[in-house]
């Protein structure tokens, strides 16, 4: 509780920028810095900053984990079920065992096990060299049962389609979100419903003048990571050590410690380079888990790297959704009702919901949803960017959109109407102003075959942030200065950010500051999932530099005639307040420390102004965060192509800490989008149950000829909520993108598209021009 | 991958010498017979060789590589008017050929059209011409399909959205080479030489085979043949032409659709003679001899070239996930045409 000695009061800058700023009066921990003021008051926070590691990147320098090599290093591989759902029979090493320079067996699938997807893991080998872990699996005697099988959303709904699951192997269902509702029911293939229930539907509806109904579908989506996953486990007697392309050092430290009964301290877990993750690489994963096993069985080092087929089938995904719509409202716009039903899949494993995008985004009294995850023998699903919204905003945005036409009010003039949030109000208004909106015209204005249209559509998604989170920050006698924490850089640049916080803070350039982070050796820092980095672990940096500069500051009052409250840090220097001939060198101070170096660690508080939830170390901030995106594209209604020719994305996330590098996270957001909106799709075929464009050519990405113009605003948000007030941006840039493509399709040719990808295909035959197969 | 032994031919007779098999019957030996025995097979550039070797699918004791060979990547100009391309050439060497662009322009905007930027610095003309279809059960060595001498076709009754809507049974591939679609209409000649020294030149539209002709090969290669050119007949005055190419993308795709046009036009504007050849539509380049025959004689116009297009589908088979196909290709024929005749 607050007691008078451990809490202040102080009045902070709120509000958005661009709209006007006024104060809000704070309570905050005594032992936290002053408020930082508005961006334009700072000299490192909130300038474009070059990424630390950016030339490393692009020279090759920087080591990713398969960059990784340990002496005496084996080489790890996995034999994957071929058969959709099987059970073992039988499963013969022997000949696997006498390959030269095998080192490690390691059994999965024992005699009896069900094997549920094309790709489950049934044995791993750790070899001398690839070859002989390849030749080794190969030899693996495995004796299949085939069992029936079930490939397709639609096939596993129905209640006699064969069963994926028996009750005790089926997950628990979170269609909903996270945490999953207790003990919803399951039904053949079928779990759920989550259900959510707000004001009356049927009366809604009944009070409805214009009601949109709707169904609409969404492909599953993979990750593709740039960089694979990858593990180096080095197991010795004293300790384990882990290199691994992970999201999250910390808490794949505590899952080790747990799977191989072994105390925290006795587990490191290293990364640097990473090219992505997206979701997939949140936890140790069961590759993960193999790797350790196999190294403590070798006791030897083993590198294991999952190659695209294997990403493809067994590294997570996002579920594909089948949704149906109705909304409700009368003839002004006014929201009456909105209902979603909708079934998802990933394949095992669940996950497979709309989120509450629906239920959150617009004012609306009367709501229902009901969600169901529906099993099928395929790979499992896992968070990916933006998980839940991305399929929920593509049907309930594509909504609005038709309501908007049927009532013939302007798309952005209907949110005007509907949406509360002040945030997505000047994002529209930017946006508008940036993409041209007045040259929006009705369906189908141009002559040729060629149609130009333009669409909208909004995002919403929690601001994130984890209160176990930590970060050291230590000035050296030469006066250099360390960043400490175990938090890691997935390809954000977060530790370029941590630079730009320490160096605001004592003064100096952000190319001064050495960050270390990536290693369990440092403070705990928080996970990079959820958006929820930058939100974490700026606070805890700002503040550890705060009180390492009071520590100073004690040194260098004497020498300068004054208290140390009276000084300050800037520009290299430290100096009297309110007499700037009074000052030293940054480094002339340092050089006083008694010992080699000073140092603060400080940890994540909760938000000053309260939390709208906490579920364990995790907490969801009072505000959300916004979003609205525009989309220009070109449809050629003779070959069906899509070309998306223009984005402009204007986003928030708090405080913009570096605009560069928000830059490049709404880019990818975006690409991703597109990629999802017009590409991409795991196909299984439903005669043998296996994915057949597991790799990266048949499974399409979009690429370097596909990308648009992007143009990127963010707004500067203050709501006094943290030392820096800072929020995520990676997921909310990647919600709006598709909706948007999709409904300046249907301003281009004047038909919707209501299924992921908007291939060639789909376009032609959404407008009629597949002739009838006789 | 297995493991195998390089050699490095120093001339076409040795690199004939050291071969044993073309890629298709390795494969087909492989598939049928798990402990294949002494193979060698030819690398041109090694991209599909690398993909089938990765896969399992192909598993020589020994590859032949024809990097070494001097001059058989030559492009020359022939007495005749022709031109002549060693199969080592590049498809990017190709792309910005100066007299492959100005007197062929169809093949360079196939080729530049074809794969990506890093492929086609590799990637052979005549690798190119003999790639092994990419039909993804094919490519998965999961699936024993009647291409690798299995008894049953994956495709018909699976997922055939990239398949053939011509001559799709009992196999549904499609020809996977872009550049064999512009070089059919121009009337290319491919050039094959054996471990003796003798030369045989055969019509590039005659050397590739329908599955009827032969279902396990795509072509008329002999197990000891190296195909050493590509020659192309000189083109008559008045000669137009175009190639046009839609992917689902831009980058990294394959087309969904491929078309190549050659017009010969008399003075007086109307079409003497017309090739007119659909890529990516059956299994091997379809030469749309309907189509050609209503162009004959006539003066090109929108109209005239839309009716070509229709008549170019005319006998389509389209499968149950391919029937887009349909109005994709009728309006690349249409395109492709007014393109070649008016610029
Ligand atoms: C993502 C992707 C996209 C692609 N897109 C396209 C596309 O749009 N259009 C297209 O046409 N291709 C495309 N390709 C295929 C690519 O162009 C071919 O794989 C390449 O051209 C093969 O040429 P190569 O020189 O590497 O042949 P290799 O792999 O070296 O050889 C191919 C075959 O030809 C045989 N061979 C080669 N040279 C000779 C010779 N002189 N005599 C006898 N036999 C020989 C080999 O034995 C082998 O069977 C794509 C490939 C990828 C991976
Ligand atoms: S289309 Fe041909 S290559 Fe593909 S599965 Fe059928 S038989 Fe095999």
């Amino acid at each position: 509780m607050a007691t008078d000695e451990t809490q202040r009061t102080e009045a902070f800058p709120s509000g958005i920028v661009s709209v006007g700023l006024s104060e809000v009066k704070r309570q905050i921990p005594s032992d936290e810095p002053p408020p930082l003021p508005p961006n334009a008051e700072l000299a490192v926070i909130g300038k474009p900053t070059a990424r630390q590691n950016g030339r490393a990147k692009v020279t090759g320098a920087i080591r990713f984990t398969v960059d990784i090599s340990l002496p005496n290093m084996l080489h790890g591989g996995i034999l994957r079920s071929p058969l959709p759902h099987a059970a073992v029979a039988a499963i013969d090493v022997v000949a696997a065992a006498l390959v030269p320079g095998v080192r490690a067996i390691l059994p999965i699938a024992t005699p009896d096990a069900i094997l549920r997807y094309v790709g489950a893991p049934v044995a791993a080998v750790a070899a001398d060299s690839p070859a002989a872990a390849e030749e080794a699996l190969r030899l693996i005697r495995v004796d299949y049962k085939p069992l029936p099988f079930v490939a397709d959303l639609d096939v596993a709904r129905n209640p006699a389609s064969p069963p994926v699951h028996d009750s005790a192997s089926a997950p628990a269902g979170d269609a909903h979100g996270f945490p999953a509702p207790a003990g919803l029911p399951l039904h053949g293939n079928v779990r759920g419903p989550a259900t959510v229930t707000r004001g009356v539907i049927s009366q809604g509806l009944a009070e409805a003048d214009i009601v949109v109904e709707g169904e609409y579908r969404t492909a599953v989506q993979t990750h593709c990571c740039l960089e694979p996953h990858a593990i180096v486990a080095d197991w010795r007697t004293d300790g384990l050590t882990v290199y691994m392309s992970t999201q999250f050092t910390a808490g794949v430290r505590h899952e080790l410690a747990a799977a191989f009964d072994l105390p925290l301290s006795r587990v490191r877990v290293i990364v640097d380079g990473m090219g992505g993750g997206f979701g997939s690489k949140s936890s140790l994963g069961n590759y993960g888990r193999f790797a350790v096993a196999l190294s403590r069985q070798a006791q030897a080092p083993v590198r294991l790297v999952l190659d695209r087929e294997e990403e493809q089938m067994d590294a997570g995904n996002r579920p594909g959704t089948w949704q149906q719509l109705r909304v409700g409202a009368k003839r002004d716009g006014t929201l009456t009702a909105i209902s979603v039903l909708s079934y998802g899949t990933a394949g095992v494993a669940v996950g497979a919901g709309v989120g509450s995008f629906a239920e959150a985004l617009y004012a609306c009294p009367n709501f229902e949803s009901a969600q169901y995850d529906v099993f099928i023998n395929a790979g499992p699903g896992c968070a990916m960017r933006g998980p839940g919204n991305v399929q929920g905003a593509f049907a309930l945005e594509q909504a609005i959109d038709e309501l908007a036409g049927r009532l013939s009010i302007d798309p952005l003039a209907l949110r005007d109407r509907i949406d509360p949030s002040p945030v997505r109000r000047e994002e529209r208004r930017i946006g508008a102003d940036r993409i041209g909106w007045h040259r929006r015209r009705a369906s189908g204005a141009d002559a040729g075959p060629v149609k130009r249209g333009l669409g909208v559509a909004q995002s919403l998604w929690g601001a994130n942030v984890q209160i176990n989170a930590s970060c050291e920050v230590r000035v050296m006698r030469d006066g250099s200065v360390e960043v400490l924490s175990s938090v890691q850089d997935i390809g954000t640049g977060i530790g370029t950010v941590l630079a730009q916080v320490v160096a605001e803070v004592l003064g100096l350039r952000p190319e001064a500051i050495t960050v270390r982070i990536g290693d369990t050796e440092f403070p705990a820092g928080p996970p990079s999932y959820g958006s929820r980095t930058t939100a974490s672990i700026t606070p805890p940096a700002r503040t550890a530099a705060w009180r390492v500069l009071q520590a100073l500051c004690r040194e260098a009052a004497p020498v300068l005639n004054a208290a140390p409250e009276q000084l300050a840090a800037r520009d290299g220097k430290i100096v009297v307040l309110g007499d700037p001939g009074r000052g030293m060198k940054f480094a002339d101070a340092a050089a006083r420390l008694r010992t080699d170096w000073i140092s603060a660690v400080a940890s994540r508080s909760d938000d000053y102004g309260g939390f709208r939830r906490r579920i364990g170390d995790a907490a969801i901030a009072l505000q959300d965060l916004g979003g609205v995106q525009f989309a220009e594209v070109a449809v050629d209604t003779e070959t069906g192509i899509i070309r998306v020719e223009r984005v402009v994305a204007v986003q928030d996330c708090g405080r913009p800490m570096n605009p560069r590098q928000i830059e490049s996270q709404v880019q990818g957001g975006v690409l991703m989008g597109i990629s999802f909106a017009l590409f991409e799709e795991r196909i299984i075929d439903q005669n043998s149950g296996r994915m057949v464009n597991p790799n990266l050519e048949q499974y399409k990405l979009l690429g370097a000829r596909e990308t648009p113009e992007i143009e990127v605003a963010v707004l500067e948000n203050y709501q006094g909520q943290s030392a820096t007030d800072a929020y995520g941006i990676a997921e909310p840039s990647n919600i709006a993108t598709a909706p948007a493509i999709a409904n300046a399709v249907y301003n281009a040719i004047g038909v919707r598209l209501r299924t992921t990808p908007m291939t060639p295909a789909a376009v032609l035959a959404a407008l009629g021009k597949i002739p009838a197969r006789s | 991958m297995n493991r195998f032994a390089w050699v490095n031919a120093r001339t076409i007779e040795e690199a004939s010498a050291a071969v044993s098999a073309t890629v298709a019957d390795a494969m087909t030996e492989l598939a049928g017979n798990a402990a294949a025995g002494d193979t060698a097979v030819l690398k041109a550039g090694g991209v599909d060789v690398l993909d089938l070797l990765k896969e399992g699918l192909l598993a020589p004791a020994r590859i032949v590589s024809l990097r070494g060979i001097p001059g058989l990547d030559a492009v020359v100009e022939e007495a005749g008017g022709g031109l002549r391309i060693g199969s080592m050439a590049t498809l990017s060497r190709l792309a910005d050929h100066p007299v492959v662009r100005r007197r062929y322009p169809a093949l360079s905007e196939a080729v530049r059209a074809s794969a990506s930027p890093q492929i086609r610095n590799v990637a052979t003309l005549g690798g190119n011409l003999l790639q092994r279809p990419r039909c993804w059960y094919f490519r998965a060595h999961e699936y024993h399909c009647l291409r690798k001498g299995g008894g049953h076709c994956f495709a018909i009754a699976g997922e055939n959205q990239y398949h053939a809507i011509f001559d799709n049974r009992p196999c549904a591939i499609v020809h996977p080479s872009t550049a064999a679609t512009a070089l059919v209409a121009l009337g290319a000649t491919v050039e094959l030489a054996d471990a003796q020294g003798a030369v045989r030149q055969v019509l590039l539209e005659d050397f590739f085979g329908p599955p009827d002709r032969d279902l396990q090969r795509e072509n008329d290669l002999k197990p000891r043949e190296v195909l050493t050119a590509i020659r192309l007949p000189a083109l008559p005055a008045g000669t137009h032409m175009a190639h046009l190419k839609q992917g689902e993308k831009d980058s990294f795709d394959w087309p969904l659709a491929d078309v190549a046009v050659v017009l010969e036009l008399s003075p007086d504007g109307s079409c003497r003679k017309a090739a007119l050849v659909l890529g990516t539509a059956a299994p091997v380049p379809h030469r749309a001899k309907q189509a050609e025959g209503l162009l004959a004689g006539k003066h090109i116009g929108e109209d005239l070239a839309r009716e070509a297009g229709r008549a170019a589908l005319e006998g389509a088979t389209p499968l149950a996930k391919n029937a887009y196909k349909l109005p994709l290709f009728e309006t690349l024929v249409r395109r492709a045409i007014l393109k070649a005749a008016l610029g």
